[in-house]
């Protein structure tokens, strides 16, 4: 029943691992052709390849796990695809129903410790209404902002037979507000026509709300000619090589796409929530500008930064109704207002903020990517990462000209996030180039899924960035805490390639920049799962910065900037 | 700002001074959260008032229509007016809550608790008791030769006062029910 009602949701591929409590499910996997299951090494693995394959498509992404273990292995995932509003759907295995209660092997309070990580979850406690209740998972995964959601089987429920019923989404009472309101779209379309420094700053939004929503937007924006940013999430929504494109924004953002923020008078936020990371000093946030708002969750609206414009819906539905308002009432701009603010933006340009001392003698973090970004341009390429200094280098110096073709952990953070999800992501696209630009410190998180991409003959590259730090954290620790570095570097690192040979994978090592060209090559040619180390610079800084505590005009460029520049009160932000 | 010709709404448009902009007065609310009646559905309520760090002065939950299958939750609360709105935006948020109101915001409401109040006394501490709990309206529900319970209707501010009334007179046990609120007038709060 659970498979035929994974069918009807269109499923093709189911990320999992079995275990006592899954055994029924797994018989019928066993038993039928149209879903793939694809066997990974940890349950958190499966839970991200989920997100990674839900990212790339569009689609929700299936995760199925046993009880317990399985369970509270999946919670770091659920966790993660709840920060990044990523439509999942994780089926749990749990004890039958006359045994919970009894502390029973692999027991675990599932839907008690899912409960604040996911959108919502349920436990079946009849057959009768299994299939429905996977049915509206789907409906609450996908509908409004996107989430994950849980459904936790006992196993006598899956053994039992019962009624199956098809997909009513309609009958669902979860029915969210898509149409934003016609009044304040108006209101934005009048603010449009008189902004003289207008910017649009958009965020994960925009991709969820499904392709359109981006060439709404790429419309919108190269019609009004107002410059546009975007934050980690959003990258690709409009295309890098756009005229009106600055970057991203935020801690690690680009000079000019910050200074943009913060002496605009027009800010226009679609699918983005003003997390911390992109506001900086909230009290020094973009203070003369008139702030519009985008979002079809209403507690993003109003939650950090106060909003003069809300909008509650869909991007791709107000964005429709914005153009049409906007066009309607003349497609009016302050052209020369804007060709000003366009200037602006080219001196601020002209600090060529991600600078960097090159070297001959070691690699670049950011030679590396830039080469790589060269040499991978041509591709159907998409790229995963994990978390750090790589993260950012590689959202600095990499182009992203559409949309659900960069996957990265946003709001969690999660370090081992980007191997298992750079195999979701070539699950579903197996003729792709996928790359997981990845620190060596995260990539040893979930290593393990390296047999699941050589099992399943995932040609994934996992592009390291060795500097044998945990680079990021050595950072934070050398501006904020008098360079003592307590526990962040490692002393026993593998030797990568014998580990990827190890698997069955291939293994590059690269060392100097002047083999880093035909290494990628090598990388790239190599029809089968890659694990590339590259060995970089050790001591390199992520920079710009915005540091905690300080506002978007108070950005460092570089390690000349950079002492005693964050006080006690920053010191405790994160 | 008038440049940009933006009517005037309830927000300033300066974030220079953005926190002060966030009142910072507290305000108590009393919200009517319309849910639909499914396991663990108060464990939401209530976890999303812990995990983000919102306050409870009162919570009382039951069942309304049960073929409808509904409870509801009348929660009191309190926090800046920024606060009350994440709080009821993110009630709002939780799928299995179909409706929430905000009975302080939302005209004129009536909120009543019930009480059971034990006290222990002999003499004329005991008459006095007695005699308040008259003035009060408060019934007598169980009588020992030592001790009475008063079962007590009303605001919550009457329920303090009949309480403070009765401690010198022996209180030594309270059990109320927190505040239960219904909005006067014709219109209906329907999930």
């Amino acid at each position: 029943m659970v498979v035929q009602a994974l069918k009807d949701q269109g499923v093709d591929t189911v990320f999992g691992y079995p275990g006592g409590a899954v055994l029924p499910i797994y018989d019928e996997i066993f038993q039928q052709n149209d879903i793939r299951h694809i066997l990974v090494r940890h349950e958190q693995g499966a839970v991200h390849a989920a997100e990674g394959y839900a990212r790339a498509t569009g689609k929700p992404g299936v995760a199925l796990v046993t009880s317990g273990p399985g369970a509270t292995n999946a919670v770091t995932g659920l966790t993660d695809a709840l920060m990044d509003s990523i439509p999942i759907i994780v089926l749990t295995g749990q004890v039958p129903t006359f045994m919970i209660g009894s502390d029973a092997f692999q027991e675990a309070d599932t839907v008690g410790i899912t409960r604040p990580c996911t959108k919502h979850n349920w436990l079946v406690k009849e057959t009768d209404r299994l299939a429905s209740t996977i049915h509206e998972a789907f409906h609450v995964a996908t509908s409004g902002r996107p989430g994950p959601v849980l459904v936790d089987i006992p196993k006598d429920v899956q053994f039992a037979n019962g009624t199956y019923t098809g997909p009513r989404p309609s009958a669902s009472h979860y029915q969210p507000q898509v149409k934003g309101d016609m009044e304040s779209i108006t209101e934005l379309a009048a603010a449009i026509e008189t902004a003289k420094r207008p910017v649009f700053y958009t965020g994960g939004g925009v991709i969820n709300s499904g392709p359109h929503a981006s060439a709404l937007l790429r419309e919108l924006v190269d019609a009004t000619g107002f410059p546009i940013t975007s934050t980690l999430m959003g990258l690709g929504a409009y295309p890098a090589s756009g005229k009106n494109w600055l970057g991203m924004l935020g801690m690690h953002g680009l000079y000019e796409a910050n200074m943009a923020m913060h002496d605009c008078d027009l800010m226009i936020c679609i699918g983005a929530r003003f997390d911390d990371r992109i506001t900086g000093r909230i009290d020094a946030f973009s203070p003369g500008s008139v702030k519009a708002h985008i979002d079809i969750d209403p507690s993003s609206i109003n939650k950090v930064v106060k909003t003069d414009i809300p909008i509650v819906g869909d991007v791709a539905h107000v964005l429709e109704d914005l153009l049409k308002v906007w066009k309607s009432r003349g497609r009016k701009t302050e052209v020369e207002a804007v060709r000003k603010w366009h200037g602006r933006v080219n001196e601020w340009r002209k600090v060529n903020c991600l600078a960097y001392a090159s070297s001959t003698k070691t690699i670049k973090p950011q030679y590396a990517l830039e080469r790589l970004e060269a040499l991978t341009r041509d591709h159907d390429r998409y790229i995963t990462t994990e978390v750090g200094q790589h993260q950012m280098w590689a959202a600095q110096f990499l182009n992203f000209e559409d949309p659900n073709r960069w996957m990265t952990s946003g709001g969690l953070g999660t370090m081992g996030y980007g191997f298992p999800a750079s195999i979701g992501v070539q699950i579903a696209h197996p003729d792709a180039l996928v790359i997981n630009v990845a620190g060596e410190a995260s990539w040893l998180m979930n290593m393990q899924e390296l047999g699941t991409a050589v099992q399943f003959r995932a040609p994934v590259k996992q592009f390291i960035l060795n500097n044998e730090r945990l680079g990021m954290v050595r950072q934070w620790q050398e501006l904020l805490h008098g360079e003592r570095y307590s526990h962040s570097w490692s002393e026993a690192l593998p030797d990568f390639v014998k580990l990827a040979e190890a698997f069955g994978a291939k293994g590059i090592m690269c060392t100097d920049p002047a083999d880093l060209d035909d290494a990628i090559m090598e990388m790239i040619r190599h029809d089968g799962p890659v694990v590339f180390d590259c060995l970089v610079e050790k001591h390199e800084n992520c920079f710009p910065m915005i540091p905690s505590g300080k506002a978007h005009n108070e950005m460092l460029l570089g390690e000349a900037e950079t002492k005693g520049v964050i006080d006690s009160k920053g010191s405790v932000l994160v | 700002m008038s440049a940009l010709q933006i009517k005037k709404g309830s927000t300033s448009h300066s974030a220079y001074n953005l926190r002060p902009n966030f009142s910072d007065v507290q305000e108590q609310h009393t919200l009517a959260v319309l849910v639909e009646n499914e396991p663990g559905v108060l464990a939401r309520v209530i976890g999303l008032f812990s995990g983000r760090g919102y306050n409870i002065e009162s919570l009382t939950v039951a069942e309304v229509d049960h073929t409808g299958k509904l409870s509801r939750i009348t929660i009191v609360t309190t926090g800046t007016p920024q606060v009350i709105e994440q709080i009821k935006a993110q009630l709002g948020r939780i799928v299995s809550v179909r409706d929430v109101h905000d009975l302080t915001v939302e005209g004129r409401s009536i909120e009543r608790e019930l009480a059971m109040l034990k006290v222990q006394g002999t003499g004329e501490k005991r008459v006095e008791a007695l005699r308040i709990g008259e003035i009060f309206r408060a019934n007598v529900v169980d009588s020992t030769l030592g001790s009475f319970v008063f079962e007590i209707t009303g605001a919550p501010e009457k329920i303090d006062a009949f309480a403070d009334l009765m401690r010198p007179l022996g209180l030594v046990e309270i059990a109320r029910t927190g505040v239960a609120a219904l909005s006067r007038g014709e219109l209906a709060a329907q999930g």
